[in-house]
Formats: C-alpha cells, structure tokens, sequence
C-alpha cells in the first residue's frame, strides 16, 4: 500500500515538467441559491511535458484558456482533475508548506509590467522578495544576489532604490525577469510577456529571455497569442483552443508543415510586414464560442473550413504525425486514422 | 501613388502641447501631410509617438485641459478645422469625418442598445424618421457582417463579442457615408483572426464608400496589407512618408529600418538573435535639440546632434524623409 501510495506521487522520467490531463473548470452559479448552472472548460484536459532548459511555446486566441493552464500548471489555480509533477513530484494535492517549499523551483512574469510590480517597494525590494519569503541566504547574500540579477537582466546598479513608476514598459519588465530569476527556478510560465511592449522593446526582451534559457537551462512554458514571438523562443509549440491543444510539434515542423485547419488559418491570418505578399489569408468566420458551451465534437468544427460530418458529433482524438524521433500530434479528424 | 486625385486633408505644421505637472509636453511637434480622396494611409509609430494625437487633433478631440491645439492648420477640402465654432465642428464630425477607436466596448454606450445609438447618429445629420434611421442602420450592420442584423440592433453592447462590437463601431462610423475614416487601432484588442476579418471589411468598406482612411496603428504588418501609403512617426513628427512599396522594401529612414528588422516574423531559418533598435525613446520633457532618433542610430553625425532634420521632398518615387544621413538605395 506504501509503494503504491508512493509511485502515485511521483514520476520517473527526463522530463522537468509533466502535465497529466489537466483540467481547470470555473462554475457558473445563478438565481437565489447561487447554484451551479454550467461549468466554464478553461483548460479540459491537456496534457505535455517540458524537458530541463527547453521552452513550449502555447499559443491560441484570447479565452482559450491558455493563461488558466498557466496558473494551474502553478497551482495558483488550484485544478479541477488532472496531475502535475515538476521534477518528478507531483505537487497537484501538495499541502500548503509543501506548495511553498516547491514554489522555489517554479516561478512566473506576468504581463502586465504595470500592475505586476508594487508601486510602494523599491527595485531591491520587489527583486528581494523571493529571497525573503523562501530564507534564501543571509542579508548580505541576498543583496549580492540582486545586484547579480540586475546585470543578468541588462540594468545598471544605480537604480536599487527607485521605484517602478520611474521605469519604462520594458525596464519594468526586466525587473519582473529579474524577481523570477532570484530563486533559482528550474521552471518558469512566461505569460505573454512582451505583447504590453512596443516593438523595438519587445525584441530586446525577447533576446534576453533567449539568453537565459540558453545560460541558466530553464525550462519556460511560453504563453503568447503571437505565432511570430513564440517561433524565436520555442523549442516546441502547442496550439491551444478552447481549453484543448489541438496540435503539437517542433517549432520547425509545426511552422512548416501546420497539419490543424486552425493552425493554418493562425499562420495565414498574421498581417505581414510585406506589401508584396498581398495575401493568401485563410479567413475564419465566427468567432470563438464561449467556452461555458463548447459545440459538440470537435471544438473548431463551427468555424473549420474542411468540417465534416462527423466532426460535429466525435471529438477527434490526437494522433501522432511525426516522423520517428520527431513526434507531431494533431486532434483532427482530417488525420483520423492516418498512421504516420 | 494617389498622384492627381485631389487632397482630401492637409495638415501642416500642427503642434499639440500638454500641460503636466512637470511642464508642458510637446506630444506632436510639427507634423505635416496631406491625405488624398480615397486613399488609406497608415500612420505609425509606437506608442507615445503622437499618432494617436495627431488623429484627435483632426477632429479637435484632444481633451482640452490639459491638451491644446498650439500651431497648425488642418484643412478638409480646403477649409481649416482649426478656425470652424463647435457647431460646424459638430456637423463634420460622425458625418463628414468619422473616427473608430481601439476598444469598441468603451465607445459605445452601455445602457443603450445598438439600434438606438446608430439612429441617433443618423437623424443627428441627416432628416430621416425614426423608422427610415432603423431600415438605414439595419443595412449597415447588414454590410459589415452582422448575423441577424434585424434581431441584433436590438441587442446591448455587452452581448455582443469583441469583434461585433468593432463592426457595429465601424457600421455607425459609416453610417453617413464620410469622406475620411479616421482608425485608431481598430484592430489591436481583437484576436489575430478576428482581425483578419476587420481589417478585410474596412478594405471592401473604403472600396464601397470611396472613402480615405486614416489608419492609425503600431503594427506594420496591418499597414502593409491594407494601406498604400504610411507615415511613420517617431516622438511627435514624422520621420518618413511614402508608398509602402519603398517604404518597406527601402526603408531610407534608420528607425524606420529598425523598426521593420525588429518585427519577429515567421521565417524559414530562425534567428539566434532578433535584430534590436538599442536604448529608448528619449522622454518628452528633455528632448535633444538634434534629431530626436540620434542617441539611438548607428548613422547619427555631429549635425544630427546640433540640428533638427526636416522632412525633405522625396522625389523619384523615393519616400520623403526626415533624416541627414538618409540610408542610400545606391549604396
């Protein structure tokens, strides 16, 4: 009975991150009582594994859920079913001081550089806190290790003791890096990290998150609804929609050779910064339906161009594409009983 | 280009300051150009660089304190907006200028539904009764893609999604048939492929309509597929003006290079490193007396430091540019 217990808890694999059929559903509650009428499907069973030091990169439209998997990947949101395990321990279920002992080792930077930073602490102390809160290293450790940060992420040490309102969107941002990087995390969720910045920001931001993947080997989970943002970061790409990946492969394959109807219309809907390539777009009509009622079947199947019959009644099941070593799943009927 | 059709609107020279408790902020600074019947020009910038403002000034809604119109002229078909009395002013504006903006849930009215707030609109400028303003803006919601446009004029804002409410935005800007759309990015809190949809509705609107569009937006990408002509700015006055052909391909202005190598797109081969334009742009209340793009350009000399480029003529079919050491396409 121990073993069992046990082996339920953990995870033997190479993977960082494994993320088993997790679900994440909001009630909709109405009249007197305050019952629950509906269930909102944020996230409804995704599963995907994340290697040390390698970046997914999730990408769908606003309300597929893909903030939600996120937070509930992190326990932030607690999930309705399902099972995470980060470095083989399944901190899904975890007590509240377990949680925390494990929170060193995940870490995330949220958008919004402006609501994410407090405006009352200072540089030193919004970078400190991890620091803090955790009791990693002496005071003097700590104010060592904050000034480290500062040079990793490209600011210069004078600015300790301001205050966020002095900096611009993307010098906010770096300090947001900055706190995520303190404890030393093996994982990060970077939800839509540069979609706030300008352009010529959002590059610079983009190449310094480059950079720490590739000098630090974190893990990132990827959050962006830019198809062009994700391709520089990622490793791998998921496509989400709906509260359902309906697509997943390498970054190369899944640019080259999209196999979903709605990765394609992703793809081809991107304005380009080209007046020549006056465009091929595939335009979807509709728009993406609620998620407190998802249609039956395949999820997209309202809005797909190469809809079928049975794509309103059967759910598609995801099938492996790739070739061998390079695996590419694809929920799609289109690819139904195809083998690869 | 839109060589021979008449000049719709021509702006020269227009300064708009803001008053702020640091003092007194130049957010356009001399910004001049013409737009030509029927044409859609994009204006681009990132943010804080005036476009916004610009496209405000033009139907004086720069909120006023603490901003002002401080120099300029702004003539629609040769009269100067500047020196019209809010009345004129109010019967250009929805009528013969209409504007859209970025998020259609703060435009509209909340506690009306959409129905009456389009037949307002229309009997404000035009004699209609209320039963001819009901048939007229049923039809509009028909012609920008509303499902159901009978059922849905009844609807409130709030039961509508994102990209609804954008075409009912666009349906009451065009509802009086306007000579110029001013777009302030119409589609940058929509989905990519809600996008796609708006964007290819207001190309077949302008078509329709034979109307010229002001699209204001932070996104080349959108400019290269619907606009044949952009502006781009940067600090408050423009650094380049031409058709996007020249523009994209041979960008002779350094940010507006910059700016085009700095878009992450989709490629083939992925870059170990995007292309950067370094440092930021320089705040507005301590701007350089140069060119306000010096500290950040890699072509800048001793006179980009000292004095203010001005927008040259850009003949040959080159862009015009505001720069003293433009990029040479011969180079």
């Amino acid at each position: 009975m121990n073993i069992a217990a046990e082996s339920k808890r953990t995870r033997d694999s190479n993977s960082l991150l494994q993320v088993e059929q997790l679900k994440k559903y909001f009630p909709v509650r109405a009249g007197l009582l305050r019952r629950v009428v509906n269930q909102v499907r944020a996230v409804d069973g995704v599963s995907l594994q994340i290697a040390s030091g390698k970046t997914i990169g999730l990408v769908g439209e606003s309300g597929c859920g893909k903030s939600t998997l996120g937070r509930a990947i992190l326990q932030l949101q607690k999930p309705t079913a399902g099972n995470v395990f980060l470095a083989g321990k399944e901190i899904t279920g975890m007590s509240h001081a377990e949680l925390k002992e494990s929170r060193r080792d995940m870490q995330i930077i949220f958008q919004d550089p402006y609501a994410s930073l407090s405006p009352r602490r200072t540089v030193a102390q919004i970078i400190r806190e991890p620091l803090d809160v955790h009791r990693i290293g002496s005071p003097s450790e700590r104010r060592r290790r904050v000034s480290e940060l500062l040079e990793v992420v490209g600011l210069r040490p004078q600015i300790l003791n301001r205050y966020p309102h002095e900096f611009s969107g993307g010098q906010r941002q770096r300090i947001g890096i900055a706190r995520a990087l303190a404890p030393k995390p093996k994982f990060i969720v970077a939800d839509e990290p540069v979609s706030a910045l300008d352009v010529s920001v959002q590059s610079q931001v983009l190449n310094l998150i480059a950079e720490l993947k590739r000098d630090l080997g974190i893990a990132f989970l990827f959050i962006s609804h830019d198809l062009a943002v994700i391709q520089h970061v990622s490793d791998t790409v998921a496509v989400m929609y709906l509260g359902r990946l309906v697509e997943e492969a390498s970054a190369e394959d899944i640019y080259r050779f999209p196999k979903h109807p709605y990765t394609e219309a992703l793809l081809s809907a991107i304005p380009v910064p080209d007046p020549k390539r006056k465009s091929s777009r595939i335009i979807l009509g509709g728009d993406v339906p609620s998620p407190a009622h998802p249609p039956s079947g395949c999820p997209f199947h309202p809005r797909c161009p190469a809809a079928m019959d049975r794509c309103s009644d059967v759910p598609p099941p995801r099938t492996d594409q790739g070739g061998p070593g390079r695996p590419h799943y694809v929920s799609c009927h289109l690819y139904n009983g195809i083998e690869s | 280009m839109s060589d021979g059709s008449e000049i719709l609107l021509s702006i020269r020279d227009l300064r708009v300051e803001f008053a702020t408790e640091q003092g007194v902020v130049r957010a356009v600074d001399g910004v001049s150009f013409d737009v030509h019947a029927g044409e859609t020009v994009g204006l681009v910038g990132e943010s804080g660089c005036g476009k916004t403002v610009t496209g405000l000034s033009i139907l004086r809604l720069v909120p006023c304190p603490p901003g002002r119109i401080a120099a300029g002229q702004i003539e629609f078909r040769g009269q100067d907006l500047l020196q019209l009395d809010t009345r004129q002013m109010r019967d250009i504006r929805g009528s013969r200028i209409s504007m859209i903006f970025q998020e259609p849930m703060t435009a509209l009215n909340p506690v009306f539904t959409i129905g009456n707030q389009m037949v307002d609109v229309l009997r404000d400028h035009e004699k209609m009764t209320r039963r001819q303003a009901r048939t007229a803006a049923i039809e509009m919601l028909d012609k920008v893609g509303i499902p159901d446009p009978a059922v849905r004029i009844d609807e409130y804002p709030h039961q509508l999604s994102g990209g609804m409410r954008q075409r009912v935005m666009i349906a009451m800007a065009l509802s009086c048939g306007p000579e110029l759309l001013i777009a302030d990015e119409p589609t940058t809190a929509l989905d990519v492929t809600t996008q796609a949809q708006v964007l290819d509705q207001i190309v077949s609107l302008q078509e329709e309509f034979q109307m010229a569009v002001i699209l204001i937006t932070h996104d080349l990408g959108v400019v290269a597929e619907v606009c044949s002509r952009a502006i781009v700015m940067y600090c408050g006055s423009v650094v380049e003006n031409g058709s996007i052909e020249p523009l994209f391909e041979q960008p002779r202005h350094p940010y507006t290079a910059g700016l085009l190598n700095s878009i992450p797109r989709i490629r083939d081969d992925r870059l170990g490193k995007l292309p950067v334009i370094e440092g930021m742009v320089p705040d507005l209340l301590q701007l350089p007396a140069g060119c306000r793009f010096a500290d950040r350009c890699g072509r800048a000399s001793g006179v980009c430091i000292e004095s203010r480029p001005q927008l040259n003529d850009g003949a040959g079919g080159q862009t015009a540019v505001a720069c003293f050491n433009p990029i040479d396409v011969q180079q």
